[in-house]
Formats: C-alpha cells, sequence, structure tokens
C-alpha cells in the first residue's frame, strides 16, 4: 500500500523491514522520529539512552550477540558518540549496524551545521544518503548488506528536509537475520597487538567498497536530453532541487553513497558532459574528492557552504529568471519560539535575571530563556557544558564569580552529560551552584522519556534515577528542591546556596506544563480597575499576557492558570475565576 | 498536471500539523504523487511554523520557494503577510482573522502592523479573510479552527467534499470527527 511518510518513519520502517531487532538512541530534532516510530513495532526492542556515546555501544553489544541492530542521533549527538565508532570500524560487526544521523543544515534546531560525511571519512566507515523517504526505506535495507558483506557499521545520513519531509512509500514485508556469536578475541579485543593487525582490513575495505561505488545503482547517472552544455553531481535534497529546476535537461550523477566516493564512475561522467557542477549542501566533500582525482569541477565558489538550499538557490546561481513576487512596506515583526505559558522554567530565569546572575546555560527548551525580556543567559556551549564551563568559570574567577554565577540544566541534559561535570566540581572542589531545571520529561525534541521519568520509551514503568541521592553521593552535600512556581522560595534558596562556601545543587522540579498528566487549571484575567499599567508582568515574558490600551491583558486560549503572574502583579490586578 | 503548492503558515501549536495530514491523505487519494515538509523542534515552541505541500504528477523539491505558492492558508493575520513573498502571481490567501501577538510586540519593542490585510488586498492580492476561531467555536472547539480553514480552502479544489469528509475520517480520532466535519462545513459555506 502506498502511503505518505516522513523520511525518519519511513527509516524506521526500513530498519524494522530489513530485520533491525535492537534500536538504541538519544533523541535529538532532526533524527527523533526515527527511533519513536521504531518503538511502535510490537516484536522488537527499542529504547532510549542516556546519551548517544551508550546508544552505539548498546548497539555494537546486540550486533556482537548477532542481532541486526541500530542507533540514531543528531549531528551534534555524532560527537558524543565518536568514540566507540572509530573502533567499531576496526572491529567490524556480526549482525549487521547501522547508524543514522541526522544533520541539521540551516540549524533550525541545533547549536552548529557541522557535516557528519567527515565522520564517515575520518572512520573509514560507508555513508549512504537518501533524497527522499522511499530512498530511506530502501537504503536502509541495504546498509544492512554491506555492513554484514563488508563487516562495517554503516551510516545512513538524513537531512532536516528528507528526515521531516513527507513522500510518498511503498512498504514491504520484514524479514529476521540472527548470526551466530562465535568467540574472536583477535577480532573484537581491540588491544594494541589485534588493533594493529584489524588496521589493514579497514584500508582494504575501503578500497573493495570504493569498486562497489562505482557500480552500485545508488549511484546512477540521469541522462539529460542535451539542451544543456553541462552536467551535475549532487546527493540527498539537493537532488531533488536540481531536479525540479532542471527536470530532465540535464544530466545528473546522483550519489547515493557517499563514502567511499566512485572515482572511475566520476571521470566517466565528467568525460561525457563537459563542465560539471556540484551541488551538495554545507561543506565541499564531493568537490574536494572530485579535485583529488583530476575532475574539474564548480561547487562552492558558486553554491554556499552556508545553510540550506531551495531550488531558488539553484535557479539563481544559473542566472534563472526569478519569479515573480508581491512585498508589503510594512515590516513584520519577527516570531521567535519562546517558553510556553506556564512554562516551569520561567519562574526559575525571572529571579536568576532579578538578580543579576551569570548563567552558563545548556541544550534544551531552556536555552530559550536567552530571549528577550528575560535575557537570562550567558552560554550555551553543548550537552553538559554548562556544568562542567561553571567549574572552570569559577576556578577561574574565584570568590569574583563564585557566588554570583550558576548553572542550569535540564533533567535529560543532566543524564546525558551532565553528571560528570558535577563529579568533577564535587572532586576538585569548586564553589559552585548547579540548577538542575527538572521538568520530568526531554522537553525541547518532543516529550521522549528519560533515565528520571520512571517510564520508558514505551511508556512502561522502568527504573528511575533519584537526583537528590544521585547528587549527594558524588559528593554535594548541599541539594535543595524548590518549586519554580514559588518565587519567593526560588529567590531565597538561590541566595542561600550562592552565600554557602561549598558546592551545591539546586533542583527546580515541576513538569513541563505540556505533559498530558498536568491539568491546567482556569485561565486568569485581568481587572482594569487594580492594573496600572506598570508592567512588570511584562518583564516575566509570558507569551499569554500583552498589553493593550494602558492595561495588561491575558489571553483565555493561552493561559495556564499557573497564577505566577499574580504573586508578580504589586496591585493584585490578575485574577482567577470567580474573583 | 503542473505542481501545484499550498503553504499551511501559523503559530506554533495552533494545529497546522492536523492540517496537512488531512492534505496529504486527501491528495494520495486522490492518486497524486505528493510531499509534504515541515520543520520540528525549536519551532513548535510558540514560534512562526510553516508546512509546505505539494502534488502534482511527479513532485522533487519538498519546499515552495518565493513566488511558487498558489495557496497560503494562514491561521493568523501577521503570519499570512510575513510569508506573501512566496505566493504566485494570482494566488490566493485564505486567512484565519485572529491575532496573536509575538512577543517583541507583547514587550513593546514593536508594533502589531493592524492593517497587514488591507495591505495585502491594496497589492491586489486575492484574500479569503474568515474568522476561523468564532466558527471553530460554533462547531464546538476553538482547536478546530484548522480544519475550518480547510473547509475554506476545499471551495477553490474541484474534489468532492465527501472524499475531504472521507479524509477527516482518516485522520481524526472517531471522538473528534463530529465536531471537524461541522467545522469543515461551517469553513465550506460561510
Amino acid at each position: 500500500m502506498k502511503e505518505l511518510m516522513i523520511g525518519n518513519a519511513a527509516l524506521a520502517r526500513g530498519l524494522y523491514e530489513a530485520g533491525c531487532s535492537v534500536i538504541s538512541s538519544y533523541p535529538g530534532t532532526p533524527s527523533t522520529e526515527i527511533t519513536e516510530e521504531f518503538a511502535k513495532f510490537g516484536d522488537v526492542y527499542c529504547e532510549w539512552a542516556p546519551n548517544e556515546k551508550v546508544a552505539a555501544e548498546t548497539a555494537f553489544g546486540a550486533s556482537l550477540r548477532g542481532k541486526r541492530s541500530a542507533c540514531c542521533m543528531k549531528h551534534v549527538g555524532l560527537n558524543v558518540a565518536a568514540d566507540p565508532l572509530f573502533t567499531m570500524s576496526y572491529t567490524g560487526v556480526n549482525g549487521g549496524m547501522v547508524i543514522c544521523v541526522a544533520d541539521d543544515p540551516g540549524m533550525h534546531s541545533s547549536q552548529n551545521e557541522q557535516d557528519s560525511r567527515h565522520y564517515a571519512i575520518a572512520a573509514k566507515v560507508p555513508m549512504l544518503e537518501p533524497a527522499d523517504s522511499q530512498e530511506a526505506l530502501d537504503f536502509a535495507k541495504l546498509a544492512y548488506e554491506l555492513s554484514e558483506t563488508y563487516d562495517t557499521p554503516v551510516f545512513i545520513k538524513m537531512c532536516t528536509r528528507v528526515a521531516h519531509s513527507q513522500s510518498i512509500v511503498e512498504k514491504g514485508e520484514r524479514v529476521e537475520v540472527i548470526k551466530e556469536y562465535v568467540k574472536n578475541p583477535k577480532k573484537y579485543i581491540m588491544a594494541p597487538a589485534n588493533a594493529i593487525a584489524r588496521h589493514p582490513f579497514v584500508e582494504e575495505r575501503t578500497a573493495k567498497l570504493t569498486e562497489l561505488a562505482e557500480t552500485s545503482s545508488v549511484n546512477r547517472i540521469e541522462k539529460g536530453d542535451g539542451s544543456r552544455d553541462f552536467g551535475i553531481i549532487t546527493s540527498s535534497t539537493s537532488y531533488q532541487y536540481v531536479k525540479e529546476v532542471f527536470g530532465d535537461s540535464v544530466s545528473v550523477l546522483k550519489l547515493g553513497m557517499v563514502n567511499p566516493l566512485p572515482v572511475k564512475l566520476i571521470k566517466d561522467f565528467a568525460a561525457e558532459v563537459g563542465k560539471v557542477f556540484v551541488i551538495e549542501e554545507l561543506d565541499p566533500i564531493i568537490e574536494t574528492h572530485c579535485k583529488n582525482i583530476g575532475v574539474d569541477v564548480t561547487g562552492k565558489e558558486k553554491f554556499s557552504i552556508l545553510g540550506e538550499f531551495s531550488q531558488k538557490t539553484i535557479a539563481d546561481a544559473f542566472g534563472l529568471e526569478a519569479k515573480e513576487t508581491a512585498s508589503l512596506d510594512t515590516a513584520i515583526p519577527v516570531r521567535p519560539p519562546m517558553m510556553c505559558a506556564g512554562c516551569p522554567h520561567r519562574g526559575m530565569y525571572y529571579v536568576l535575571a532579578k538578580n543579576k546572575i551569570t548563567v552558563l546555560g545548556d541544550i534544551g527548551c531552556y536555552t530559550l530563556g536567552s530571549m528577550p525580556p528575560l535575557n537570562a543567559l550567558d552560554m550555551t556551549l553543548c550537552m553538559g557544558a554548562s556544568v562542567s564551563g561553571l567549574h572552570g568559570y569559577n576556578k577561574a574567577g574565584g570568590s569574583e564569580t563564585e557566588n554570583k554565577t550558576v548553572c542550569v540544566i535540564g533533567d535529560s541534559t543532566f543524564m546525558h552529560s551532565g553528571v560528570t561535570g558535577l563529579i568533577n566540581i564535587a572532586y576538585n572542589g569548586s564553589n559552585s551552584t548547579v540548577i538542575i531545571l527538572d521538568n520530568s520529561i526531554t522537553g525541547m525534541t518532543g516529550h521522549q522519556q528519560n533515565p528520571t521519568t520512571g517510564y520508558n520509551i514505551k511508556g512502561d514503568p522502568a527504573g528511575k534515577v533519584d537526583l537528590e541521592s544521585l547528587c549527594r553521593s558524588v559528593g554535594i552535600n548541599s541539594v535543595r528542591v524548590v518549586d519554580p512556581y514559588d518565587l519567593e522560595q526560588c529567590e531565597n534558596v538561590v541566595k542561600e546556596e550562592l552565600a554557602k562556601n561549598e558546592p551545591s545543587v539546586i533542583i527546580s522540579r515541576r513538569p513541563c506544563v505540556l505533559l498530558k498528566y498536568v491539568k491546567p487549571k482556569k485561565p486568569l484575567h485581568v481587572n482594569t480597575e487594580k492594573c496600572r499599567g506598570c508592567k512588570r508582568c511584562m518583564k516575566f515574558g509570558c507569551p499569554a499576557i500583552s498589553f493593550r490600551d494602558g492595561h495588561a491583558v491575558v489571553d483565555n486560549t493561552l493561559c495556564i492558570g499557573c497564577g505566577v503572574c499574580a504573586g508578580l502583579c504589586p496591585f493584585d490586578a490578575f485574577e482567577s475565576e470567580g474573583e | 498536471m503542473q505542481t501545484k503548492n499550498i503553504m499551511i503558515v501559523g503559530v506554533g501549536g495552533q494545529g497546522s500539523l492536523l492540517a496537512s495530514k488531512l492534505l496529504g491523505r486527501l491528495l494520495v487519494d486522490e492518486g497524486y504523487d505528493v510531499k509534504v515538509s515541515e520543520v520540528h523542534g525549536m519551532s513548535q515552541r510558540g514560534g512562526s511554523v510553516v508546512t509546505y505541500v505539494r502534488f502534482g504528477d511527479r513532485v522533487y523539491s519538498p519546499i515552495i520557494d518565493e513566488g511558487e505558492a498558489d495557496f497560503i492558508v494562514s491561521f493568523e493575520k501577521l503570519e499570512a503577510a510575513r510569508y506573501i513573498k512566496e505566493l504566485k502571481k494570482g494566488g490566493t490567501v485564505i486567512v484565519n482573522t485572529q491575532q496573536i501577538d509575538p512577543m517583541p510586540v507583547i514587550i513593546g519593542n514593536a508594533e502589531y502592523p493592524a492593517g497587514v490585510l488591507d495591505e495585502m488586498k491594496a497589492l491586489g492580492v486575492n484574500v479569503d479573510d474568515i474568522d476561523a476561531l468564532s466558527l471553530a467555536s460554533q462547531a464546538g472547539s476553538a482547536k478546530a479552527c484548522n480544519i475550518v480553514l480547510m473547509g475554506r480552502l476545499a471551495r477553490y479544489f474541484d474534489i468532492p467534499r465527501e472524499k475531504w469528509e472521507v479524509a477527516i475520517e482518516k485522520c481524526v480520532k472517531p471522538a473528534f470527527v463530529e465536531i471537524n466535519k461541522k467545522a469543515f462545513g461551517l469553513g465550506y459555506n460561510n
């Protein structure tokens, strides 16, 4: 049956049909739905791991045992999983193993736009790159074949536009593949003597895969009708933009396997079409390869190294006529994303901003605390960096910074890589105050369970990390819990912990308001006779409160009745229903 | 058939996902090649959101670029104006007249441009404005704004109304089918 599916769901379907039995992942936009969709299949094992390194190693263990396995992550997650990756390239696999990695050109939801293809080259691991949902499904099957035939983990590289675009997919049946486990120390114990012996295998494998790339059906030439005197080498979503602009008028070498890249195929294509353009998002990987093998191509000098492409990017670069558009003279105010009405993070940020505290931030919904009017953050780098960064900041700043600097990190991010930073704070003794914003869910990526929530990916009860005990056990003696809706309590505790001459943890705990079990209260309204238009509530940055005709106004479609604004108002103008 | 392009724009949380799901379902059932594209993640947190729906004999790009949209279906006034550059010459904007202030307006750093719809009309853009929020409430749920707007969009298509209703049945939970059909009808008829 034909079905419309996002690339991530189609990829999950492909992994399933190919007999994948174990997936371990950490969520990250735009990769999250691969694992979420896979978890819906009944007869397979699927989990959220605390981070991508754990996920990759879990998938490796499952492969070792003989099952086909996978792990999924966003591009920056691959940095975390890079340690096992490079050596898994040496050990190879038993059951096939696939690493799904999703890049985010244009940084819709990311802190950088690194190009994952560099990892495939550096780790000498083959990489397939689908251009739509059907290819995502088909390439998953091919990936397992390659993995077991060539004894290697295999990458499937997605990007935002392939991961989150729906296109038509034809589904197939699942085929189970299980290998026997046989003890093989020379292959699986990567001590120097064995690793030295494995390295030549890795190089020979790359040579064989390069031969495959010359003839594989996923690297195909689509001959043009002869009306253009040039050809284009492209892959992924860029292929779709090329076809959108040129249709069948231009010859295209469409690469489905982007590591290793073919040599003869590219040379033959170039010889036939003459002038060659390479159109690829982000870094000039294909372009550099072409130049290295002596094929003269035009790439990044014409097509940007920055951001996403579109059909217009390509039409403009070739000087094609722009389409007629309308434009308005009026300036349209931006509408940036923001923390939701009733978001528990907002109360803590309000207290931190009010007290002019330096705040080292982390990755999650709470990164939005950097936006006006709160402007509460000073730094955001990567998962876990708030905690370790705070330690370094305070070691450098000493008494000048210790009593006026904190870090904030979410519950899931703390589990991912914050706890190691906290161990360093306790072990190497910096007088640091760590605030864990515990909203009892992984929020930004769309509500995934994590080790602190007590539930697994299927929503069934699971092991639960007790954050207070964990912090105490690593050597933090002062661990306090506050309710971020109680601004007075938050302010007092933050001041007390900053004043102490020892490391401390404040757990700011209240579940995300978007969780189904959090029942909204009745919306508040403004008593315009009491409201004097002082605008103190506007400093809170709640999207449900705006200012019209000299008074605050509550949008009752957004307000969830948290009531924090009522505590802020010096004139008691916010009233609940019935007052 | 030349590819047709529909953009659905609005504010994160307004329910554009269901609208695009409905369109996708309907158009696949009609036998078209279809692509639907949206961005998840950061943009869902009350930010400006956009979904592209493209259909025809063979659709390549998943996105709609400047001057290409046959229809812009906007859940909010300001958002219709934000994406006007994407509208094809002679294209139509179907817009819910609801106003949702973005943060720069809330905190007083910008004015909400109240006259954008008139300005669009003055430029010769086909603007089909509709109070979808009131009609949705009339149907039984303020959340059904998205389906009111789909009802309005359906007037511009040759696809029979019954087929849209079948698609609604396939896309929403049984408990909400009646409300959504009513919302669809109110958008279609008013």
